[in-house]
């Protein structure tokens, strides 16, 4: 009889795609997705924003399970095995610790990916998923800085500032040419020479002011720790160096090392004028506004007494005017209707004046993103079409 | 390895086969590298839907072959023509077993009665729909968007077991003329006259006398054709992917529901023709009786047991036994009649189970695993637990609301206890998503409670 088999070996076609792989990739965009939407859990650490430590978190993330109905696991597990063993026998004795394998044979061993980001990735995506644009550092307008800088040889300088690579290769030009050289002569020696160059400040402070009143709860300080470490990222993207402080009021003003400053709980008022006074004196004092690109960000929950109304506003104005930008973030976890607050105020009329300020009110994280991208197009001095 | 010994052996062998008695529609053979024959095995079929949990089980896949533990030697597709893949790479003797480990295959899918089947309502050509079937869902991602269908499939692979194999693939939709056959098959008339009996609670809208029919008249297990057909706010292409899902489902039950029995024919007849072939040189026997070892054992060789019952060496066990002291023709009766359930309770003896040491075993954190019994009922029900119900919890659609909302009912009762809340709760989001109404699912939680879990669209 004839045979009813075929044998074939016809899959070139194979090659050019792998199923497998293209849903493997998939599996893995939605991994980061799914990163990225917790995000925030990611960088709860209490020094997270000084002390970012390798600037990498490493987040376990397992592999995603694809849910199935399936029956509740029962207090001991059954199932049917074969080898040499009686009734009674202990395969593998009980334990605090749940027992490796005891799902049976049919089980996939879980595989769990150790997936390191780079708070700088962290923050690209952020960036990227924002779209946000970069900042650009303050022109120095009006304010004449230059510093010295090496800028090309001449025939002559001071002895500490001989160029020897130079120097030497004079010297053996000359000596290819010449019947009887001598090792060196005056007319090879070259000298690096200086140059006065106008320059752009590269470094960078962040003052961080926060209001440690009682009325600022765990659901506001943890809002503004947020918005604080992320302004703070967007801005290291910029700068070279960037120098942090950080100012807790209630109505006086003291300078914390990071850890503590979202513990500070002060009591009594609130006179947001004490920290304004406090960057102030910073400023003036360690951070020159020819030599740094300042930015203050303000936290607070938009309550301020009346009558320190004018003292805020007058040093505000003249922190506007010193530092790039002054963000302000009104923190108001779980409010429904949001009336002016008297901080709000402050701000709207500086805003009006044209000063370099900003402020945005969140409710929740999600606002956090929105308000990020509002202070960031402002400062970018793009139109903010929002 | 060359194509041409591999078909000439391969001839022979079939030749051997016939006059042993095996019948099988053609067998087409495709010689395919590892890694697709990975990929025909991660997702079932050689094209097919793209899904991302796809790309899991693959990942999953590629670490056990790395670690030496997965070898892949056949897949093989029931239809007319059946369809097997062997692997490129692999030892011409290898590969002679597998031919003849095809051929029983290709035998058993056309003798059961399952397989028949489910050939008579698919076609033969279910490689070249689900083929067709995923360049449309391809389509379907170029129209509206990897989003939408990813959350479509979602649901439909999450409830792909979720079908009543009992009714046809080609079902007509539920009749809507008054009280039809369909009610009459789960109320006889003692149930009437029960229910009519003083004291019963009286059944609440009977009395209103709907004028349409309730739907579903009865509690619906086939959910996915359920929703491919009942959902209020599906578009066609989206019932169309339920569909896909499960006809693809309808294709796999069979193997899935014989896998005993199928394997271990296989494996019995790949033995027996291969100890048969005179003609095949010594060292390429020996060679392929190895692999045949490596293959049909109860537990790898390092160990002394095994947690988990090999189907191939089970099966190959229980059929050798059976053409032994029965005969050739009572076991081809077997394989016509008999799935998994039947063929280990009538034919997996107190004596054979003994001689194979099967066990029952527990486990729980504080005891560790321990052996439990040996009972051969006990070791049946354990060897078939896993596949009761096509491998998940009975949940039937039970009503549809006025406002096109869902109710999922779990038979906890049956299945001796409630669900895993946490992947339930999940399901229920990604049916909710592509069903656009609120779904609740009824079941139990801890202590036996009743349980209500509930998606409500946003």
């Amino acid at each position: 009889m004839t045979s009813r088999m075929r044998i074939g070996a016809e899959t070139s076609w194979y090659e050019l795609f792998s199923r497998g792989g293209r849903d493997w990739l998939r599996h893995n965009e939605k991994v980061r997705e799914a990163v990225r939407d917790n995000l925030l859990d990611l960088i709860s650490a209490p020094d997270m924003i000084t002390h970012p430590g390798e600037r990498t978190v490493r987040v376990p993330v397992r592999l995603l399970e694809h849910a199935r109905f399936r029956l509740a696991d029962p207090a001991s597990q059954r199932g049917a095995g074969q080898g040499k063993a009686g009734v009674g026998d202990v395969l593998q004795p009980g334990g605090p610790e749940p027992a490796e394998g005891a799902e049976g044979g049919g089980e996939q061993g879980e595989v769990k990916l150790l997936v390191e980001l780079r708070i700088d990735d962290i923050v690209d995506w952020l960036w990227d998923e924002l779209e946000l644009p970069d900042l650009q550092a303050r022109p120095r307008a009006g304010i004449d800085v230059s510093e010295t800088v090496r800028e090309g040889t001449g025939r002559r300088g001071p002895r500490a500032r001989l160029d020897r690579r130079r120097t030497v290769k004079e010297a053996v030009k000359r000596r290819a040419i010449q019947p009887n050289p001598v090792p060196f002569t005056d007319d090879d020696l070259r000298f690096h020479q200086l140059a006065q160059r106008p320059i752009t400040a590269i470094n960078a402070v962040v003052l961080f002011a926060l209001d440690a009143s009682g009325s600022m709860g765990d659901a506001e300080r943890r809002l503004a720790k947020t918005f604080f470490f992320f302004a703070l990222q967007g801005i290291r993207r910029q700068y070279r160096r960037v120098e942090t402080r950080f100012i807790a009021h209630t109505t006086q003003a003291w300078e914390f090392p990071e850890a503590e400053f979202f513990q500070v709980t002060g009591t009594g008022g609130t006179a947001a004028s004490a920290a304004f006074a406090h960057a102030l004196a910073l400023v003036r004092e360690h951070y020159d506004p020819a030599q740094y690109n300042g930015y203050l960000y303000y936290a607070s929950d938009g309550e301020n007494a009346f009558d320190d109304r004018s003292a805020a506003a007058a040093r505000l104005g003249e922190l506007a005017r010193l530092l790039n930008y002054v963000g302000y973030l009104e923190t108001r976890p779980g409010m429904q209707r949001l009336a002016a607050t008297e901080m709000s105020d402050v701000f709207a009329a500086l805003a009006a004046g044209g000063a370099a300020v900003g402020h945005q009110v969140v409710r929740e994280q999600r606002d956090l993103w929105q308000a990020l991208r509002r202070f960031f197009v402002a400062r970018a001095g793009e139109p903010d079409d929002l | 390895m060359t194509v041409a010994t591999l078909s000439d052996y391969a001839a022979r062998i079939e030749a051997l086969a016939h006059d042993l008695g095996l019948v099988h529609d053609p067998v087409e053979f495709e010689l395919v590298p590892e890694n697709f024959m990975m990929e025909i095995s991660v997702y079932g079929l050689p094209v097919r839907m793209p899904h991302w949990s796809f790309g899991v089980r693959y990942i999953h896949q590629l670490i056990r072959r790395s670690m030496g533990h997965s070898r892949i030697f056949e897949v093989m597709f029931p239809g007319d023509p059946c369809h097997a893949f062997l692997v490129d790479g692999n030892t011409l003797a290898e590969n002679v077993l597998v031919t003849a480990h095809v051929l029983g295959h290709a035998d058993f899918a056309r003798n059961n009665e399952l397989f028949a089947r489910s050939m008579r309502m698919a076609g033969g050509h279910i490689l070249e729909q689900s083929a067709a079937r995923a360049h449309r869902i391809d389509a379907a991602v170029g129209a509206h968007g990897l989003d939408r269908v990813e959350a479509v499939l979602d649901a439909a692979l999450a409830l792909e077991a979720h079908i009543d194999v009992t009714r046809e693939l080609h079902r007509p939709p539920y009749s809507t003329a008054a009280p039809g056959p369909e009610p009459a098959t789960d109320e006889n008339a003692f149930r009437r006259r029960y229910r009519d009996l003083p004291g019963e609670p009286r059944r609440a809208g009977r009395a209103e006398a709907p004028l349409r029919l309730a739907i579903p008249p009865h509690p619906e297990t086939d959910l996915l054709w359920f929703i491919a057909h009942y959902a209020p706010e599906l578009d066609g292409w989206e019932r169309d992917i339920f569909l896909a899902v499960r006809e693809e489902s309808f294709y796999f039950h069979p193997v899935f529901a014989c896998q005993i029995m199928n394997e271990g024919w296989a494996s019995y007849w790949h033995a027996r023709l291969l100890r048969e072939a005179h003609f095949l040189p010594q060292d390429l026997y020996v060679s392929a009786i190895k692999a045949h070892s490596d293959v049909v054992r109860p537990y790898a060789a390092d160990r002394q047991l095994s947690l988990a019952v090999n189907p191939y060496h089970l099966g190959f066990s229980i059929w050798e036994r059976i053409v032994e002291s029965e005969g050739l023709e009572t076991a081809r009766r077997i394989c016509r009649d008999e799935d998994d359930f039947g063929f280990v309770r009538n034919h997996l003896d107190r004596e054979l189970a003994e001689k194979l040491d099967l066990f029952v075993y527990e486990a729980n954190p504080r005891d560790g695993i321990r052996i439990a019994t040996k009972d051969i009922h006990a070791v049946r029900e354990a060897i078939l637990a896993p596949k009761f119900n096509y491998g998940v919890p009975r949940i039937a659609a039970t009503k549809l609301d006025a406002d096109g909302g869902l109710v999922l009912v779990h038979d906890h009762a049956a299945d001796g206890r409630g669900l895993d809340l946490d992947r339930a709760r999940r399901v229920l989001g990604y049916l909710g998503r592509a069903w656009r109404r609120p779904v609740t699912l009824v079941t139990v939680g801890e202590g036996g409670r009743e349980r209500e879990l509930a998606y409500r669209p946003k």
